[in-house]
């Protein structure tokens, strides 16, 4: 009785499959484990999407994980999702992971990402011909230090985010010197050391991010990003050098799944797939955490309770 | 050919050490002289000499972990350990998992740790073990405290287990003594960011890496120690067991394992608090907890929060290693024979029965059970406040703003410049020359071996950049780690406070410094120094202190008789008598540093950390393998050299 009412149930189904979409095989009851990071945007996404894929009836866990770290274990399937793959700074190891298989690209958000050089607004006041980089190499003894001599010195991301910023310094002829910080909570220390007596300094950054809540501020506008500007060193204003433009300033912000979910959570990833966040959303994720000092699972609850119309009809595209 | 062989030891040996050492100098400062006539690969190796390490190192990697299944072996062992975490995560913090039955309320933990505390040490214990949880439960890191602590409840065990197991095989054969000891020297001075991936491939990501990470972080002491119980124990003991016809087993199980207790007990100790040490570090592998919302709270420059965090992971250390050595002085209470039961059980009733009453008593207050997102106490904002105005203070400012320039431009600078100019040959000979001194030709063979290696892998200048960072943290170390352990070996008032001091530099999580360090320092030289010299300091200190106060009292009173004044007997009695003890601080100074100098890659580096930290983006192992095994030899090299010299000071002063 039980399976003919499954039978009918199942039929019906795929009589509307033409209007509503694929139907989907029960999602596994083991959970679904979704990396979270040390950064609080993608930590309360993460919780935002696991609070969703909870109301279709799956388990979720989360793992802490290193942000480059966790693509081979996408690929593993030891954590089966990733919400946030920076196209600047992850890139490299989501393609590295890609090429040897396991994990996919589940889809783009609508958000797009910047990430370069950046300066807090006190900066431009000591100089104003700010952001045109032109004006970097007048103003380069403002951001000099002791160790740099009479040279600027901008504080570039960690090295694993490969930002390329010695190369930009040379091959545009700025006469700074460039120092990596060893991780993001450098750079806002280096900005938080700044701002009681103004001092000018340039780091980088990248939006969305909830520094910009913290610090107003602005990017350095370097000659456009072309395609190929980091293979060709024909591309942007120096003709013999690469990377001689900014940052692509509409970067990628992507998922990625691994194979196995598919199958797994049919469910689950179909929401994963339909799933797009925008760049004022994630800003106000990271500020409900950051600025209004909410748990991660707070503010992610209260997230989805304010925002029912952006995460419903995911929801709704992907009928059980 | 057999007579240049016969002819060339006896040589050396009509020499003494330190004429050699002083020939091999010279040679050396010949050849960086000449620096501008030698040819380039005399300056550095030729590329053809460089050999493509990284990618045999990747190849091999792969082999073992398909081609043997290396990695189905390892899976097998995570899915065990995966079991054990969940039961322990279902318990401690309630995660959903079998046997569905926790989380315990934070209360029955107070009540239960108190009376624990008291059984061990009394009112002042059963107050430190009660208190630290009270203070994790009412800041609001119950749960966090839990979920780190659920993994650390099985990851001590395991260590315990196997650090004694290996311990007893070692003092049994003396050939797997032999051959650990390598392997121990490796996996201790193997740099943090080449662990990490091996990690998460093998064990999974997640509380089994974490686990994993912990036990082989903290094993080397336990074996250690093991051995060095065992081989203390008195053949007095030993005959009596035998002439009670004791079976192998009996003779370990009664005679030997009870004899060797204390020092069995010590590594119990060291390794509850180096499992604390990795409680941050292994959450970038999935250790859930303090160390996961710590790293989430310096992304987001949270000072207070992360302050508050590092109190509590301080507060639980000191706890453990309290209660720890409690039982470690605690001997074993004889009771009259046909005492009942419940008199000889009288602690472990009232544990029982306190840890009852409570989860009753939360059952019908909710508070007890779990402090409400609202109920808690924490003062993060107020305590972000006030580090930030002590940061800001004109004089603080004014002052690190001098240190910065002056070390930087006058010292470090110069400094590392001059140990990159160097030629590679110059440089090797210049180290083999003090290993020669020390330690005569086969040491100098071992460093001219070792720093050879670094020189083949072709990251000879960034691995001087990371000696010249260790040399300048341990030789500033030294400099204030030093007299601090002299003033505080005094008197016992002052060495108690100092010592606490030094157990919460050692397990208050190093990342917490990054931050203020960069704020004061900016991201530099000077403040990658700086958060390694608070850490290189803790066994200076620690090491002096307990040298000074192990010299024996006959010889310092002796030293009073003849009239000395205290100046005399301290430099000519008792650091002298101190002085083999104080090396072992040294060389943990050393260790310690070389461990720092990698971490540190997150403030902001030019050496082998930061290279380490660019292998991660796009999984580099092979890379990441040799860069590794840079550091590991370089920190051997010094090992080596300073446990050479302890041994012959040792003997020389009829100390061992």
């Amino acid at each position: 009785m039980k399976n003919l009412k499954h039978l009918l149930g199942a039929t019906a189904l795929t009589a509307a499959l033409a209007m509503s979409g694929p139907v989907f095989a029960e999602d596994s009851k083991d959970p679904i484990i979704i990396p979270i990071h040390n950064w609080s945007s993608q930590i309360v996404m993460s919780h935002a999407v696991g609070q969703i894929l909870e109301s279709l009836g799956d388990n979720v866990e989360f793992v802490t994980t290193d942000s480059q770290a966790v693509y081979e274990s996408v690929r593993l399937g030891d954590v089966h999702l990733e919400l946030e793959v920076w196209e600047g700074a992850f890139g490299k190891s989501f393609r590295d992971a890609l090429e040897k298989g396991g994990l996919h690209d589940a889809g783009d958000h609508d958000a797009v990402t910047r990430e370069d050089w950046w300066y807090p607004m006190w900066t431009k006041e000591a100089c104003p011909g700010l952001p045109s980089w032109e004006a970097l190499n007048e103003c380069a003894a403002l951001f000099a230090t002791p160790e740099t001599g009479d040279k600027g010195r901008y504080l570039d991301g960690p090295v694993d985010w490969l930002k390329h910023g010695k190369e930009r310094a040379e091959a545009l002829g700025l006469n700074f010197t460039v120092i990596n910080a060893g991780s993001a909570a450098a750079l806002w220390a280096e900005i938080g050391a700044a701002e009681k007596d103004k001092k000018p300094v340039l780091v980088f950054n990248w939006t969305p991010n909830f520094a910009e809540a913290v610090w107003p501020g602005e990017f350095v506008e370097f000659p456009k990003w072309e395609d190929g500007c980091d293979k060709d060193p024909a591309k942007g204003p120096n003709a013999d050098a690469l990377y001689d433009c900014g940052n692509p300033a509409e970067g990628y912000l992507k998922k990625a799944a691994w194979d196995g979910m598919k199958d797994k959570w049919p469910q689950a990833y179909c929401v994963l797939t339909k799933i797009s966040f925008t760049n004022p959303q994630i800003a106000q994720m990271a500020k409900l955490v950051d600025v209004d000092e909410q748990e991660p699972e707070e503010a992610a609850e209260n997230w989805l309770a304010e925002n029912e119309g952006v995460w419903k009809p995911w929801v709704e595209a992907c009928p059980s | 050919m057999t007579a240049i062989d016969t002819q060339m030891p006896a040589r050396i040996g009509s020499l003494s050490n330190a004429r050699v050492a002083t020939i091999l100098f010279a040679v050396a400062a010949l050849i960086a002289i000449a620096k501008p006539i030698l040819p380039d690969g005399l300056i550095r190796l030729p590329d053809w000499m460089i050999l493509p390490w990284a990618p045999w190192l990747q190849a091999m990697f792969d082999f073992v972990r398909e081609d043997l299944g290396l990695i189905y072996v390892t899976r097998t062992i995570t899915a065990g350990l995966e079991f054990v975490l969940d039961t322990t995560g279902n318990i401690l913090y309630g995660k959903h998992r079998w046997p569905y039955l926790g989380p315990i309320s934070w209360a029955s933990i107070v009540g239960a740790s108190g009376v624990l505390g008291y059984w061990l040490g009394g009112t002042r214990l059963a107050l430190i073990a009660g208190g630290t949880w009270v203070w994790t439960a009412v800041i609001g890191q119950w749960e966090l405290a839990m979920e780190t602590m659920s993994v650390i409840v099985v990851a001590a065990p395991i260590a315990v287990a196997i650090g004694v197991g290996m311990g007893i095989q070692a003092w049994r054969h003396r050939r797997v003594e032999v051959a650990l000891r390598p392997i121990l020297a490796v996996l201790q001075t193997l740099p943090f960011f080449t662990y990490l991936l091996p990690a998460v491939i093998f064990f999974k990501v997640g509380p089994t890496a974490a686990a994993v990470a912990t036990i082989i972080f903290a094993i080397p002491p336990m074996i250690l120690m093991t051995t060095l119980g065992l081989k203390k124990v008195s053949p007095d003991i030993v005959e009596a067991g035998q002439m009670s016809g004791s079976t192998r087993w009996q003779m370990l199980r009664h005679v030997y394992m009870p004899a060797a207790r204390t020092e069995i007990l010590v590594g119990v100790n060291q390794v509850i608090m180096l499992c604390l040490a990795m409680v941050v570090l292994t959450a970038f592998i999935g250790m859930p907890g303090l160390g996961a919302k710590l790293l989430a709270m310096m992304g987001s420059f949270k000072l207070g929060r992360s302050f508050e965090i590092g109190v509590t992971i301080v507060l639980i250390a000191v706890m453990l290693d309290r209660l720890s050595k409690a039982w470690i002085v605690k001997q074993p209470v004889h009771f009259e024979k046909g005492s009942p039961w419940s008199q000889r059980h009288f602690f472990l009733l009232a544990g029982i029965a306190a840890f009852v009453v409570l989860a009753l008593l939360a059952w019908v207050v909710p508070y007890f059970h779990e402090v409400g997102r609202r109920q808690d106490l924490s003062m993060g904002k107020e305590i972000d406040f006030a580090i930030k105005w002590v940061l800001d203070i004109d004089a603080i400012q004014a002052t690190t703003q001098w240190l910065r320039w002056f070390l930087n431009t006058k010292v470090l600078i110069p400094f590392r410049d001059s140990i990159l100019w160097l030629p590679t040959p110059s440089a090797i000979l210049l180290f083999s020359a003090a290993a020669y001194y020390v330690g005569g030709l086969r040491s100098a063979l071992v460093i001219a071996c070792f720093f050879g290696i670094v020189a083949l892998t072709g990251w000879w200048d960034r691995s001087m950049i990371t000696l010249y960072t260790v040399i300048s943290a341990v030789i500033l170390a030294t400099i204030l780690g030093i007299p601090l352990g002299i003033f505080a070996s005094r008197n016992e008032k002052w060495s108690g406070r100092i010592l606490l001091a030094c157990d919460t530099a050692q397990t208050f999580p190093s990342f917490i410094y990054l931050i203020p360090a960069i704020m004061l320092f900016g991201v530099n030289d000077v403040a990658v120094i700086f958060s390694i010299l608070i850490f290189a300091m803790v066994p200076l200190t620690r090491y002096t202190i307990e040298g000074l106060r192990g010299v024996p009292v006959e010889l310092t009173e002796a030293a009073d008789m003849a009239g000395s004044t205290r100046r005399q007997k301290l430099m000519h009695v008792q650091l002298p008598l101190a002085l083999p003890t104080m090396a072992v601080g040294f060389n943990q100074a050393i260790m310690f540093a070389f461990f720092m100098v990698i971490i540190a890659a997150f403030i902001g580096t030019q050496d082998l950390g930061q290279e380490l930290q660019r292998t991660l983006a796009g999984n580099e192992l092979g890379k990441n393998f040799v860069l590794g095994t840079c550091v590991s030899v370089m920190a051997l090299a010094f090992d080596h050299v300073i446990r050479r010299w302890v041994t012959d000071r040792k003997s020389a002063l009829g100390l061992d």
